[in-house]
Formats: C-alpha cells, sequence, structure tokens
C-alpha cells in the first residue's frame, strides 16, 4: 500500500489542533511552536504532493477510497488532479504563513491555533474529496470554526454582526446545495455519492436545468457571487488578520471549487443552460466589486470588495465553459488566494502598528517597513494584472475565454483593471510614500512610533510574494497542470 | 390465558422484568440507607439500569424473524429493543443528572417514579394491541406528572405538573376514544388484526380517518408538536431541570415508537392522507418551534421550542413513509437523545451554582467552567446540525429521506428551518464563549456524575456523527423489522 499522503495532510490539522488543546493554555511559546512545526509540516507535504503528480499519468492521484456508510454508498474517497494541487497547495502556504504571522496573538492562542487548524482540515478535506457526501461533511467543519475565530478574536467593533451574517449565509448556501446533492444521488439510481460515478450518471436535461441553480448558487455564495456576496467583506474586516488570509485566501476558493465539482462537473447541461445568466452575475460582481473597492477608505475593506471583483473573474471564467477561460480561472483561484492572504497580512501588519486602517490617516510606510511595501507592490502588480506576474497569467486567459462567449462582456469587465489599479496605485501612493503623520513618526500619549515588522512576518511575505513572481515568469509550474484538470471537465461538458 | 410461557417470551420482556427489580432495589435501599448516603441511589439506579442494557442486549437481543408474544400483546422485535435501549439509557443518564440536586437526588421515590417511567416507555415501544398500547402510555403518564411537580413547594413546579397532567388526561382521553372507534367497527384490538381488516377493506375511510385523527392527538401530545405543543414550554420551564431532559428525549421518542407502529402498520392503506396531514404538521411545528425559540430568555423555554421543532424534522421523516424514512426517525430520536440530554445536563450543572435559568447568566460561562462549555458547544452544535456531531447526519438523513419520496418542498422547509435554528444556538454560544460577566471568576464546579454524563454523552454525539456505521446499522434494522 501506498503512503497516504492525502490523509495525512487532511488530518494533521486536526490532530494538532486536538493536541494543542491538552497543553496547558499559559504555554504559549510551546503552543505557538507546535503549530508552527504542523503547518511546515503539512506545508511540505503539500509541496511534495504537488510535484510528484505525474502529468503524464493525468486523472485523479493518490487517490484513497474506505467505505464510510456502505449502506448508502458513503465513502471516503480522496484524490487529486490538476485542478485541486494547486488549492491543496495553496491551503498549506496560507496556513504555514498564517501561523508565523499570528505569533503575536495573545489572547487564548492555544484555542486561536486550534480552531483555525479544524477549519485547515475542513478546507483540505473538501478540496481533496471525490465523495459528495464527504465533501459537504467538510465543508461544514470548514464553516463554523470562522464563527469562533471572528467572533472571539475580530476586530471589536462588528464582530458579532459580522461573524453571525457570515455563518449564517455561508449556511444557507450550503444546506440548500445539499438538498440539490440529495436529489442527484436519488435520481441518479446508482446508490453512491461517489462523484467519479456520479459523473455518469446521465441526468435528464430537466433534472439537471432544474437543480443546477440551487447547487450552483448554494456554493458560489462561499465564492462570494454577486448578489450573495454581501458576508464576505464584512467578514474580512472583522477577521483577525491569518482568518482574513485563510478567509479570502482559501475558503472563497472553496465555494468556487465546490460550485464546480459538484454543480458543473455533475450537472453539465444544466450548466450550459445557465451560464450566460451567471456570466451576467459575474459582470456585476467584477465591476461594481473594483468599483466599490475603489471609494473604500478602510484598507481592509478595500482589499474585501477587491476580493469579491476577482472572485468573480473566478465564476466567470468557470461560466465561460470553455478551454481558456477555465484555465484562467483555476490559476487564477491559486494567484488570488497568494495575493489576497499577502494583502490582509501587509494590512494586518499596519493596523497592528497604526491601530487604524483609514487610508488617509497612513503614509510613507515605505520607510518604515520596506519589505511590507515591496510586498504590497507586488500583491498590487497581480492584482491589476501586471505581465511577469501571476494575476496575468490567471487573468489574461480569462478574458480571452470571455472574448469567445461575448466581446461585449469582455470589454466591459475589462474596466474593472483600470479601476483596480486606480485604487491600488492610490493606496500605494498615499499609504506608503505619503507624508507619515506626526504621531505615527515619533510617537506620542497613544502611540508608540512606528517600528519594522518581525522576522517571521518577513518570512511570510517573502514567501507569498515570491511565489506570485515564480508562477508570474515561470506559469509552466502551474498552467500544464490546471490545463489536465480543465480537459476533464471540458470532456464531461461535450468534449472540444 | 398465554398457554405455556416459553423462553421468548421471557426473552421478550427481559428488559422490563430487570427494570422491575432494580425497581425492587432501590427501593430496598431507599430504607436501609442512612440520609447522608442515599445520594448513592443515584449511581445504584445508572449502573443498574447500565447492567440491564449490557444484559438485554447480551441475553435478549432478537434473532432472525420477529413474534409475537404473550397472546399478542407485545411485539418482540428489533425495533422495540433498539427504542428500550434507547429509553433505559436516557434514564441512566438523568439519575446522574438529578443525584446532585437538592430535594431530588435523595428521594427514593424519584428514583422509582423514573423506573417505573421508563418500564412504562419500554412496554409502549414493543406493545403490539391497542389495549396494552394503552396501559403503557398511561403507566408511562402518570409517574411522569408526579416527577413534573416533584418540587412540591415550587409553585412553578406544581404548576408544570398540574398542566402537564390536564393536559395528558385530556389528549389520553382523546386517544382513547379513537380506539374505542377502531375497536368497535374492526372488533379488534391487535394491530396486526386491524391490519388485516383494514386490509380487506372492512372498515370505510370516514371512520378511519376520525380515528387516525383522534389518535395522532394522543401521540402529537407525547412528542409535542403543533397544535399539541402548549404544555411543553410552561413544564420544561417548571419541571426539575433532569426531568425536563427526560420528557423532551426519552418521553418524545416513546411517543414516535408508538407514533410509527401504529400509523405504518395500522393505516398504511391511507397514506396519501396521512402523510400530507403530518407533512403539515411538520411544517408548522418547525417553523412555529424555530420562530417562537429565537425570541426566549430562558434556556428551558427556549430548548422547550426547539424540541418542538425537532419533533417537527422528525416528522419529516416519517412523511416519507419509506425503509429510508424510518431509519432516519430512528437515527434522529437517538442523536437527539444524546444531544438534548447533554444539553440539559449543562443546564442542572450551571443551575446548581448559579440558581438560574436565564441564557444571560451564561456570559462566560467558557471561562468559569471549560468542560462544561465544550460540552455545551457539543451538544448545540449537534442540534444545529453541525458534523462531526450526530446532529448532522440525523438531519442528512431525514432530509434525505424526504427528497427520496418526493417531498422537495418539505426539505427545503426543513433545511431553511435549520438556519434558523442556528442562529439561536450561536446567539447562547455567544454568551458561553463570547460574553464577559462580573461574576466570570466563580468557577462553577464539575462534580463526578455529571463529568461522567456529559463525558459519554459528548463521546456518544460525536460517535454517532463522524461514525455512523454500527448506529445506521441498528436503526435499519430496527426500521425493517416493521415493513
Amino acid at each position: 500500500m501506498q503512503f497516504p499522503i492525502l490523509s495525512v495532510i487532511v488530518f494533521t490539522p486536526l490532530i494538532t489542533g486536538l493536541l494543542l488543546l491538552l497543553i496547558p493554555g499559559e504555554r504559549k511559546t510551546e503552543i505557538r511552536v507546535t503549530a508552527l512545526a504542523a503547518a511546515a509540516f503539512a506545508l511540505v507535504l503539500s509541496i511534495w504532493l504537488y510535484f510528484s503528480y505525474d502529468l503524464a499519468v493525468g486523472g485523479y492521484q493518490f487517490v484513497e477510497k474506505y467505505t464510510w456508510l456502505p449502506q448508502l454508498g458513503i465513502s471516503y474517497y480522496v484524490g487529486v488532479d490538476g485542478l485541486n494541487a494547486p488549492l491543496v497547495l495553496l491551503t498549506g502556504i496560507v496556513m504555514f504563513t498564517g501561523v508565523l504571522i499570528s505569533w503575536g496573538i495573545d489572547d487564548r492562542p492555544r484555542e486561536f491555533f486550534a480552531f483555525l487548524f479544524i477549519l485547515a482540515t475542513g478546507v483540505f478535506g473538501v478540496f481533496v474529496a471525490l465523495d459528495m457526501f464527504m465533501l459537504f461533511f467538510f465543508y461544514e467543519i470548514a464553516v463554523f470554526p470562522m464563527y469562533l475565530l471572528i467572533a472571539i478574536w475580530g476586530w471589536k467593533v462588528t464582530r458579532e454582526y459580522a461573524a453571525m451574517k457570515l455563518t449564517l449565509y455561508l449556511f444557507i448556501g450550503s444546506v440548500v446545495a445539499l438538498v440539490g446533492g440529495l436529489a442527484m444521488y436519488f435520481s441518479s439510481g446508482l446508490g453512491t455519492f461517489d462523484m467519479v460515478a456520479l459523473e455518469g450518471a446521465g441526468f435528464s436535461s430537466n433534472f439537471q436545468i432544474f437543480w443546477f441553480p440551487f447547487v450552483f448558487l448554494g456554493f458560489a455564495v462561499l465564492g462570494g457571487i454577486w448578489p450573495f456576496h454581501n458576508w464576505s467583506p464584512d467578514g474580512h474586516v472583522a477577521a483577525p488578520t491569518a482568518v482574513s488570509m485563510f478567509h479570502a485566501g482559501v475558503l472563497m476558493k472553496l465555494g468556487a471549487f465546490a460550485a464546480l465539482r459538484v454543480g458543473i462537473m455533475l450537472l453539465p447541461e444544466g450548466a450550459t443552460f445557465w451560464m450566460p445568466y451567471v456570466i451576467l452575475l459575474t459582470i456585476v460582481n467584477v465591476v461594481y466589486g473594483a468599483y466599490i473597492a475603489m471609494v473604500q477608505t478602510d484598507l481592509k475593506y478595500v482589499i474585501g470588495f477587491s476580493s469579491v471583483s476577482h472572485m468573480g473573474l473566478v465564476a466567470m471564467g468557470f461560466a465561460t465553459l470553455n478551454h481558456d477561460g477555465m484555465v484562467g480561472a483555476g490559476v487564477q483561484m491559486f494567484s488570488h488566494g497568494i495575493m489576497t492572504a499577502l494583502f490582509f497580512a501587509a494590512v494586518g501588519m499596519m493596523y497592528d502598528r497604526a491601530h487604524t486602517r483609514q487610508i488617509h490617516e497612513l503614509g510613507g510606510f515605505f520607510k518604515k517597513m520596506p519589505i511590507v511595501g515591496i510586498a504590497f507592490i507586488i500583491g498590487g502588480m497581480v492584482s491589476m494584472g501586471m505581465p511577469g506576474f501571476s494575476g496575468f497569467i490567471a487573468e489574461f486567459p480569462i478574458f480571452m475565454g470571455v472574448w469567445q462567449f461575448r466581446p461585449w462582456v469582455a470589454i466591459i469587465s475589462g474596466i474593472s483593471i483600470v479601476i483596480t489599479a486606480s485604487y491600488i496605485i492610490r493606496i500605494i501612493g498615499s499609504v506608503f510614500f505619503g507624508k507619515m503623520p506626526e504621531h505615527l513618526e515619533h510617537g506620542d500619549d497613544h502611540h508608540e512610533p512606528i517600528g519594522d515588522v518581525t522576522a517571521l512576518d518577513k518570512v511570510a511575505l517573502v514567501i507569498l510574494a515570491g511565489i506570485l513572481v515564480l508562477i508570474g515568469v515561470f506559469p509552466s509550474v502551474m498552467v500544464p497542470l490546471v490545463e489536465s484538470g480543465v480537459d476533464r471537465i471540458l470532456l464531461l461538458l461535450g468534449g472540444v | 390465558m398465554f398457554g405455556s410461557i416459553n423462553s421468548t417470551m421471557i426473552l421478550a420482556i427481559l428488559p422490563e422484568i430487570l427494570i422491575l427489580v432494580l425497581a425492587a432495589f432501590v427501593l430496598l435501599f431507599d430504607a436501609i440507607w442512612s440520609e447522608d448516603r442515599s445520594r448513592n441511589l443515584g449511581w445504584l439506579t445508572a449502573g443498574g439500569l447500565l447492567l440491564t442494557m449490557v444484559l438485554s442486549l447480551a441475553i435478549a437481543s432478537p434473532r432472525g424473524e420477529s413474534a409475537l408474544v404473550w397472546g399478542g400483546m407485545l411485539r418482540y422485535d428489533w425495533l422495540g429493543m433498539v427504542f428500550k435501549m434507547l429509553f433505559i439509557f436516557g434514564a441512566g443518564i438523568t439519575a446522574l443528572f438529578a443525584m446532585e440536586v437538592e430535594n431530588l437526588g435523595k428521594r427514593g421515590e424519584f428514583y422509582l417514579l423514573l423506573l417505573v417511567a421508563t418500564l412504562g416507555m419500554s412496554l409502549m415501544a414493543s406493545s403490539a394491541d391497542l389495549i396494552m398500547l394503552y396501559l403503557a402510555v398511561e403507566t408511562t403518564s402518570i409517574p411522569m406528572y408526579v416527577l413534573a411537580g416533584f418540587f412540591k413547594r415550587d409553585e412553578k413546579s406544581t404548576e408544570a405538573g398540574f398542566k402537564y397532567l390536564l393536559f395528558g388526561a385530556m389528549a389520553s382521553a382523546l386517544m382513547l376514544y379513537g380506539f374505542s372507534l377502531l375497536f368497535g367497527f374492526s372488533g379488534v384490538t391487535s394491530l396486526a388484526d386491524l391490519a388485516a381488516v383494514i386490509g380487506s377493506g372492512g372498515l370505510n375511510t370516514a371512520v378511519m380517518l376520525t380515528s387516525m385523527l383522534l389518535v395522532l392527538v394522543g401521540f402529537s401530545f407525547k412528542i409535542s408538536v403543533v397544535p399539541f405543543h402548549f404544555w411543553a414550554p410552561d413544564v420544561y420551564e417548571g419541571a426539575p431541570t433532569p426531568i425536563a431532559g427526560f420528557l423532551s428525549t426519552a418521553s418524545k421518542a416513546a411517543g414516535f415508537a408508538v407514533l410509527v407502529r401504529v400509523f405504518l402498520v395500522a393505516f398504511p392503506t391511507i397514506s396519501t392522507q396521512w402523510t400530507m396531514l403530518i407533512a403539515v404538521i411538520a411544517t408548522i411545528s418547525m417553523t412555529l418551534g424555530n420562530a417562537i425559540a429565537l425570541a426566549q430568555k430562558n434556556i428551558k423555554r427556549m430548548l422547550a421550542y426547539s424540541s418542538i421543532a425537532h419533533a417537527g424534522y422528525i416528522l419529516v421523516g416519517l412523511v416519507a413513509f419509506s425503509d429510508l424514512g424510518l431509519t432516519s426517525v430512528v437515527f434522529y430520536l437517538i442523536a437527539y437523545l444524546f444531544t438534548n440530554l447533554a444539553a440539559f445536563g449543562v443546564i442542572v450543572a450551571v443551575w446548581r451554582t448559579t440558581r438560574s435559568d436565564e441564557i444571560d447568566d451564561y456570559d462566560a460561562l467558557s471561562r468559569r467552567a471549560p468542560t462544561l462549555a465544550i460540552a455545551m458547544l457539543v451538544a448545540f452544535l449537534s442540534l444545529a446540525g453541525m458534523p462531526p456531531f450526530g446532529g448532522f447526519m440525523a438531519k442528512v438523513l431525514v432530509f434525505a429521506a424526504a427528497v427520496e419520496a418526493g417531498w422537495i418542498w418539505l426539505a427545503f422547509v426543513g433545511v431553511l428551518n435549520s438556519i434558523v435554528g442556528l442562529y439561536y444556538y450561536l446567539v447562547v454560544l455567544k454568551h458561553v464563549y463570547l460574553h464577559r460577566s462580573e461574576s466570570e471568576d466563580i468557577p462553577i464546579p464539575v462534580t463526578r456524575p455529571y463529568r461522567l454524563a456529559l463525558t459519554v454523552l459528548s463521546v456518544g454525539i460525536i460517535l454517532l456523527g463522524a461514525f455512523f456505521g454500527p448506529w445506521f446499522n441498528w436503526t435499519s434494522m430496527a426500521a425493517k423489522a416493521l415493513f
């Protein structure tokens, strides 16, 4: 038997989380070191997994299957292909960097890391699940710890409201999708939740057209699709930094990915029927999200709405149902995950020192924390889709795919790039290069003078920024992999 | 009159015999033990019930075909067995919760009444004859009336007991009237004979519908669904908390056991009518229960309304009227018993220190008693239907059954309701984990009986939700026993 690498990746965070709860709460250093070690372990495994996926063979690899409830055809069934391998890697990276930048959390770090890790298990579980029941199971596990993480460690002003709103939104989406999933299970007549088998179930057109919106939109809520995106910026803003990173970087991909896996892959005819309408929604996401981001004055809200905009591009890419659009969307999930994690990390570092996120109250940070500045600028380049950075590799194919669908959609959506550029450049200009307010520069009764970030913070930022550049310069480390995954979906859609 | 007594007949009532023996022991030791030792009656009851479970499962598990025993009064099958184990387990946990409550834990008659009620429930689960059924229901109800009003000097408790008695007597009378109509028109009392008469078209639809409605009133009261739910909030609030927990779980499960048996065995021919009726009842119960629970300030009242909603979810499984539907009903009842008992256990433990059931007084519980807070987290998330807890699997099964049977709208009503539920469960958890309180430095002690019972329940909830194979086998065996 081969080494069950996927199970080890999925359950390492959970087991670590439970072990952390056994360590006495006051031994904070030990807790942090344990958390970091576990995150590093999961990261190394996910990197190894990513690079040992054999493109020549293709299909699902590292497959493990154990029966869970055979009477109903539920199994623990995991595997990776070209689409989810990058997402597993993404989760590993965000988890590791998230632990690094959360080093300074002093209020009950034990519980913080335990909940964060339980969340990570849920996320890994969804990404590798090939069984629909298992996917729902881990999906819900990923949603709940979010509530506690935001409500306990979040920003005092809005945390209770934002946490409740987020949890209810996501729960509504998932239970609606669950009913659709059950309908598929019974209608297939196969008596199994095995998604690979269900792909060949041959659901009738009417069935697919009826159920597709429930399943797709149910999951897309977590992907931040308009008009169900409302929970997301509030949630991002209220969450503590590491949770924002997880939330925008990984959790939103969970929604997009599940919408793809369960919605598009199992109900391809429904997808074909509904996609023009979905694209209309995503246009709003992309353009309106970017526009709202532009008029925000709170840095974190800017990033939050920019996530809505960029995730709209992911959904738009998938909705084109053609090769270019889907490959772009696949890469965008990874690229945006890393980019947003970087943004939230940088904003969190500034907020921790300046105690404000209002753009007009900040300025001149480049001098004080150059690494943060450079990383933020790289993130900004990615966000604008500049060539040489991963954003270009992701967004250019999406627009190509959209153009093949309807040129006017691509043109309208293209406006978002301009808007994005305007707010990113404005932030970089005023926050990093403007004049630093006096009380931040030298300190006063309420403030310490601003200093540089810690070494751990720098390591985290360098990792994130490095990956963004790496993908931009060598797209071949990711694009062929995603293409292999997309080809399989296109076959399900009727082959192109 | 029963002919010769054979071993099957004894095995069929082995759990009841053992409970009776245990009751005799409780009486005996109540007389022997002095005041300061009589708290140990709780250990005796719980231990005795555990032994009863083990012995019954080891010796008296039904093998092979189901059989009618004792002149057709009882049916010896897996459905009855599973429910009996459930009641006995629930009673054991209740005894543990009660033993450290003053004016309750040291009273021999409390344990005696609890055991008699459990005995009645066991008989309810396996009775196969209208007469036996009615006797069993009354054997359960009368001790429960007394238990609900056990705190004689407490106004709310006496009110609870009295209210429960009045509502119960009324519902019982209507149910009995329904039974008498059935007997009058068919001439038989055994459920199997009744099914045969109905199957051959011996009863006209009007009679069947009337008697079905009357019987349904009696059962609706037991399982506390709309419109016979009015007693639940007041009784839960006033009754001693361990008894409220017992009422909301074991007693409700017993009601479902007879409901399932009577409706599926006696009324299958008019299933189109009653499934629609029950679908409507389920919808209103879920919606009303959840909506009113939102506004509650007292945690016991909140759980009372939530239990009305949960009865609605369980009815969804019955509406499906299928193998999977029945399996889901039994699974849900098991999960709900573990979950709700855990919730009430926490409430008892907190009340012993704070003397309050107001939700506001749960502020900072996570700082005052971390273990209780964790048990509460597990219980409430399971109630809300979150994995990896039992409530998740239970809800999935119930809704799956509904979807399978084509009740798509009902499944949607159910899942949307579960979101309302999630909201108010989260509000309580918010008090527990987020809010600060002036008394947060005063710890709440968790004594051994609570620690034991809550550990067993929490582990059970997780096992139900993550490793559901064996439980599912049990429940589906129980379901198949009926068809």
